[in-house]
């Protein structure tokens, strides 16, 4: 594919690979806030080929680990009722509730639908007027655009029938939340390339200064994942701290104008629980006042439900990188890919499913560059 | 979040009110909304979220990445480096 | 004995077997839950550990009088029923006949079992007939008896086939797990992840279009061409639900040893590699339906990747890796990059993302 492929050509990234390891003379800790970066580390096996002291930490970067309990709670809660067709992204699907999650729902009858679009949970809702079409709006800053547009494609063709689930979750702040941690590991970050697409750059600058943190954003093929990478750590080896753009062909300052202008119409800025970490403050998105009526928690009346996380799991750790999933005593025992506790590990790209995924296998990474040995 | 992915605008027409177009990603075609990149034009690339196409492809910028990672070590090669 | 061939658009649940107290879609899937409830619930109460069944290969090979036999049988709900390259009539004969061959036996004949729904439009079952007795025709095998039932309109999805299938085995051929060892070669006879792509691309919720059509093909020729030979052949599978990612592993697992696989050796048409981009999905976990992998001993790879290769069916076959005595029962891959990666056994069916 065209754009894409050339991003993944192995000479270059032996090159970047080589660069990096010609410069690094110290340990340093980074840490990717997006799913898609940690995918693709995974996916490339890319961790194994950095130096042995550098340390990727993956953050709370796919939305699937950080939607809070509660709000997977009153999703199935709104999936099961007969007159609902849910409509959700592959994702959530598999995602633990307290109790159950969403296949098991459909297993027991519920009327759940994948969709690749919110576009299609529209479509449904125009097909069939007599159920209550619901959509699963989660996601961090990339989807909102979407999920925007599509509320207000529902008031315009004055669908009765249609509502979202809101959960969406805003980097920055989650951002803000790990640096202001007393463990805090991470010494620069590769800002979500999609995200800063529609957002722009400009709202790392006062993060760079106030932490004098290297922050540099990156897209998602692995030469521009080793890139954002390479340019973190020659910030770091330098002294430096300042605001990177690794991925120009898609991602301006500005970011999206028309996007930041239909989001904020829609959506307002709201406190999110982060499920493992806690509240973060104005760190998530509900539907404004003029599109309230789409709420789907209010048409259902599930804002009651609470709900308590799993005492064992320490996801919210692991995503602010306090520990390594390893270092997490239901690692491997209670909690596996097979019978998850939380989120992380349920995700293919969450951290711990990634972790559990090594641990099967010593094997001597015969790849990797440097001297210094795995601290 | 994250997974958007670039394709080529092969068609645009109005629904709803909306610019929409058929986008080929490699050969897999897809219907995705314009709204938010309205001076899109046929034959240019843009990167597409959930049948959302968010930003169009700078294609200058592309090449200009790739070549600086085509030159990246060659001049500590050329001086001899490791 | 293989786990039931399912309807790609159905889902699966991750909890293991004696946490639930009903089936749920995963116990169809082919992965982990599929291969606990056939070994927990169904081998025992059928037979024992030292059965032919607790062998769990494609098919049983059984000895009648001092004739071996194979036998194997399969169930297809797939949905929708009609899909770019086929329709379930046809996966029906060839996974069939897939599994039989895999034995190492020569194929002869089927039964036809089905589950229809009151309602179903005749034309359409006359369609899916007309399928399956072209394909067995294709195939060289005669379909010879069969059950028709029908069940209240919304039970039966349209239409359930099962066929099980009977063949003879070939003298001398030895296939299976016991015989995979370090050394050997492992090569795919084509492009991988059409079948899948091909059935996604219909589907509601995620229609594209793709110049894809499913591989669907009865591969008992393919495997005469590698066995009449007298190649050094150790184990034939057809990677189906979970793609060769769930292949490869089970052969690890049963036969004790690491599998190594280099990422670029894979052959991935471009339009599934695109349609996997797009989607979020892994190639490797894609379903197939007109696929083998074959084990050979090193010696002989190249003479069976010709082999391969001169046969319509095996125009793309490619090597993509090796058995090794590292790692016994993980599958390892060099990635695109050089980097490293385990393939793990797929949980379930592989979910399009967003993330």
């Amino acid at each position: 594919m065209k754009y894409l492929d050339e991003f993944s050509d192995p000479v270059l990234a032996a090159r970047i690979l080589d660069d990096i390891a010609s410069r690094v003379t110290k340990p340093w800790s980074i840490m990717e806030i997006c799913g898609g970066q940690t995918h693709t580390i995974i996916r490339h096996g890319i961790d194994q080929l950095l130096p042995g002291n550098v340390t990727l930490i993956h953050g709370p970067g796919c939305p699937v680990c950080v939607t809070p309990l509660e709000i997977i709670d009153r999703a199935l809660i709104i999936a099961a009722r007969p007159e609902v067709i849910f409509c959700t992204f592959g994702d959530m699907a598999r995602v633990p509730g307290s109790r159950t999650d969403l296949l098991q729902v459909k297993a027991a009858g519920g009327d759940v639908r994948l969709v690749y679009s919110p576009l299609d949970a529209v479509r449904l809702a125009q097909q069939h007027p007599d159920r209550q079409v619901v959509f699963f709006a989660i996601g961090f800053e990339t989807t909102a655009p979407a999920n925007a547009m599509t509320v207000r494609l529902a008031r315009q063709l004055g669908l009765s029938n249609f509502s979202l689930l809101v959960s969406h979750v805003l980097v920055p702040p989650a951002m803000t939340a790990i640096l202001e941690s007393p463990s805090c590991r991470v010494q620069g970050f590769l800002a979500a390339g999609h995200v800063c697409t529609v957002m722009g750059t400009k709202q790392y600058e006062p993060l760079v200064h106030r932490y004098r943190v290297p922050i540099v954003v990156t897209g998602f093929e692995p030469l521009d994942v080793l890139e954002g990478i390479r340019r973190t750590l020659f910030q770091l080896e330098d002294g430096r701290f300042e605001l990177e753009n690794a991925y120009p062909r898609a991602v301006t300052s500005e970011g999206n104008a028309v996007a930041q202008t239909v989001i904020n119409e829609v959506f307002k800025v709201c406190d999110r629980q982060w499920r493992g970490i806690g509240l973060i403050p104005q760190s998530g998105w509900r539907l404004s006042a003029a599109y309230a009526d789409f709420d789907a928690e209010e048409r259902f009346d599930v804002r009651g439900v609470v709900a308590q996380e799993s005492a064992n799991c320490r996801s919210g750790d692991v995503l602010q990188g306090a520990i390594t999933p390893p270092e997490c005593p239901a690692f491997g025992q209670e909690c596996t890919p097979r019978r998850p506790l939380g989120a992380p590990m349920v995700s293919s790209e969450g951290a711990c499913a990634a972790y559990y995924q090594f641990r099967r296998i010593d094997i001597a990474a015969p790849t990797r560059r440097g001297s210094a040995p795995v601290s | 979040m994250c997974l958007g992915i670039p394709g080529k605008v092969e068609e645009i027409w109005e629904q709803d009110g909306t610019r929409m177009a058929t986008v080929d990603f490699g050969g897999v075609r897809k219907q995705v909304c314009l709204a938010y990149v309205p001076d899109l034009a046929l034959g240019e690339y843009t990167i597409v979220h959930v049948g959302f196409a968010l930003t169009k492809l700078d294609e200058a910028s592309a090449l200009e990445t790739l070549e600086l990672f085509r030159s990246t070590g060659l001049l500590e090669q050329e001086m001899g480096g490791t | 004995m293989t786990a039931p061939a399912f309807d790609p658009s159905s889902w699966s649940c991750p909890l293991p077997l004696r946490d639930i107290s009903t089936i749920v879609m995963g116990h169809g899937g082919g992965g982990r839950l599929s291969g606990e409830l056939i070994e927990h619930l169904f081998v025992p109460a059928f037979a024992g550990v030292d059965s032919i069944l607790a062998q769990l290969g494609d098919g049983a090979v059984l000895d009648v009088g001092g004739v071996r036999l194979a036998l194997s049988t399969d169930s297809f709900v797939v949905r929708p029923r009609f899909f770019p390259g086929g329709n379930i009539g046809e996966l029906a004969v060839n996974g069939t006949v897939n599994d039989v061959a895999m034995t190492g036996a020569i194929p002869l004949f089927l039964s036809a079992a089905f589950v229809l729904e009151e309602g179903m439009a005749i034309d359409e079952l006359g369609v899916i007939a007309q399928s399956m007795g072209e394909a067995a025709r294709v195939a060289g095998v005669q379909i010879v008896t069969g059950d028709t039932k029908v069940v209240d309109s919304g039970h039966g999805d349209g239409a359930y086939i099962t066929t099980a299938g009977v063949g003879l085995m070939r003298p001398g051929i030895d296939l299976g797990p016991h015989r995979v060892t370090p050394g050997d070669v492992v090569i795919v006879s084509g492009p991988i992840g059409l079948h899948g792509i091909a059935v996604l691309s219909v589907r509601e919720g995620f229609e594209f279009g793709v110049e894809v059509r499913s591989d669907t093909a009865a591969l008992n020729g393919l495997v005469a061409a590698m066995l009449d030979g007298g190649a050094d052949v150790h184990m034939l599978r057809d990677p189906t639900r979970g793609g060769l990612a769930a292949t490869l592993n089970e052969i690890a697992m049963a036969s004790g040893t690491g599998v190594r696989i280099v990422e670029r050796d894979v052959p991935v048409p471009d339009a599934v590699a695109s349609a996997c981009s797009m989607l979020g999905l892994d190639p490797l976990q894609v379903a197939n339906e007109g696929r083998v992998v074959a084990f050979v001993g090193r010696g002989d790879a190249q003479r069976v990747l010709e082999v391969l290769r001169g046969h319509p069916l095996g125009g793309e076959a490619a090597i993509i890796g090796e058995v090794v005595a590292e790692h016994p029962g993980v599958v390892v891959a060099r990635t695109g990059i050089g980097g490293t990666r385990v393939i793990d056994l797929p949980m379930s069916e592989q979910l399009p993302r967003i993330c």
